[in-house]
């Protein structure tokens, strides 16, 4: 089984216009740098786009909104990127912002081969409307349907040719559900190592669900907020 | 009338031992600087973390490890990294034992508004809308009254709804309220406020029953 490719531009060349992405991150933390600026170069338009954040401006999926290349973003928290606010109060972008929680359980819910799920996430506010309100146990939840993305794009530390990964630290966040959830999932990971080199009672995402491996290269890693205590 | 810090001071004493604890972002975050020290309380960050410690030294900052609000963190002792869905999973399941948020309007049934000003701010939720929906104990820490002097405890939220019923406690500049079926019930003042300043900077029902104490910070 030997699922490498060799960089972001063949992983990602069957992407066309129109498509629907899941990208894994949160914040700047776990983001699949190598993929998006090759989304970038290759200049494909009009994509939908679940992932938790748009990015910062200049950097994530904030560089896609610059070139206009999204049409829709499906997100839980866009407060930190400035162009993304301006084109959506402006109607070029169309936007649905979903409860995080709910976003990665209609990931994980797609991964899984269940159709919905059930979340008080949202109940009583404008997130409700149009939705089916059900009833357990006297509590209510929402029906929220499970994601259909084409394509899956994710980053992790370490795979391996058989496209098993490993997430390291917070960086993991929505990138296993997100593995799990695409047509076409694919991995891009700071190590690429032998098959036989992962520990595989460690591994995170077993390999079934990847289709495309490759090792990143320059990884920028942006940090999003620097905090740091006095020594 | 307390500043940020001391609306923080006030809620770490509403932390027990043993807690799991999740904190939002702004005035929640300062909440972890008052917890005393020997408490056993396990800090939960919805972005894959429990056991959420202090910022890193100077040079020690590492970019795959940060809080919900994207700022550099470390681990500690017993901490475990987990996924977003698993995240959510034990918040949904009511393992947090405690939730700390703030609110731009909550009213006197517990309704609590924070992520969305029409027309001006669109920021989104976040994982506001699932903690709010499933906490059992939900504490707000907010301003009293906004910058044009106008009640932020309302009766009925004017702005786009985060969760409906669930706020607990509210700890403000100027008092500390449980929220209760009959309205935002008066626990204490913060220091040198009095009753009537309190009356006058809530628009919600308002609960008065004897003498209320003063706020003891430390």
């Amino acid at each position: 089984m030997n699922k490498v490719v060799a960089n972001a531009a063949e992983a990602i060349k069957d992407i066309q216009d129109n498509a629907t992405l899941m990208l894994g991150g949160f914040g700047l933390c776990g983001i699949p740098e190598n993929c998006i600026a090759a989304l970038v170069k290759k200049g494909v338009k009009g994509l939908t786009c679940i992932s938790n954040n748009a990015g910062v401006d200049d950097f994530g999926i904030g560089l896609m909104l610059q070139t206009r290349q999204v049409k829709k973003m499906i997100s839980s928290y866009v407060g930190e990127n400035a162009e993304f606010e301006r084109q959506l109060l402006s109607g070029e972008l169309e936007v649905e912002l979903i409860p995080q929680g709910t976003l990665a359980t209609r990931c994980m819910a797609s991964g899984y081969g269940m159709p919905a799920i059930y979340t008080p996430a949202g109940v009583g506010t404008e997130v409700a409307i149009g939705k089916e309100v059900r009833n357990f146990d006297g509590k209510d939840y929402l029906m929220e349907y499970a994601f259909d993305a084409d394509f899956a794009i994710v980053k992790a530390w370490k795979g391996d040719p058989y496209g098993n990964l490993i997430y390291r630290e917070t960086a993991r966040n929505f990138n296993p559900l997100m593995a799990m959830a695409g047509k076409i999932t694919i991995a891009e990971v700071e190590e690429l190592v032998p098959a036989g080199t992962l520990d595989p009672d460690q591994i995170h995402t077993p390999g079934i669900y990847v289709h495309r491996i490759f090792k990143g290269v320059n990884y920028e890693k942006r940090i999003e907020q620097r905090t740091v205590r006095k020594s | 009338m307390l500043d940020k810090t001391g609306i923080a001071k006030r809620i770490a004493k509403e932390v027990k031992n043993g807690y799991y604890v999740n904190l939002g972002i702004g005035i929640p975050t300062l909440v972890a600087n008052y917890i005393p020290q020997g408490m056993d309380v396990v800090l939960q960050s919805e972005n894959g973390l429990l056991g959420m410690g202090p910022f890193p030294f100077d040079g020690e900052e590492d970019a795959d490890l940060i809080n919900a609000g994207k700022q550099t963190i470390t681990t500690l002792p017993g901490s475990a990294f987990f996924d977003s869905a698993m995240s959510f999973g034990m918040i949904r399941s009511c393992k947090v034992d405690l939730t700390i948020l703030g609110a731009m309007e909550v009213s006197d049934n517990g309704d609590i508004a924070n992520w969305k000003i029409p027309g001006k701010m669109v920021k989104g939720m976040g994982g506001a809308m699932d903690l709010v929906a499933s906490a059992k104990n939900i504490i707000v820490a907010m301003q009293h009254v906004n910058k044009a002097g106008e009640s932020k405890l309302l009766p009925k939220c004017s702005l786009p709804l985060t969760g409906v019923g669930c706020v607990k406690k509210i700890v403000t500049e100027l008092a500390v309220l449980d929220v209760t079926p009959q309205g935002f019930k008066l626990l204490e003042r913060a220091p040198g406020i009095s009753v009537e300043q309190i009356k006058n900077a809530t628009l919600g029902r308002l609960i008065i029953e004897g003498d209320i104490p003063e706020m003891q910070l430390d």
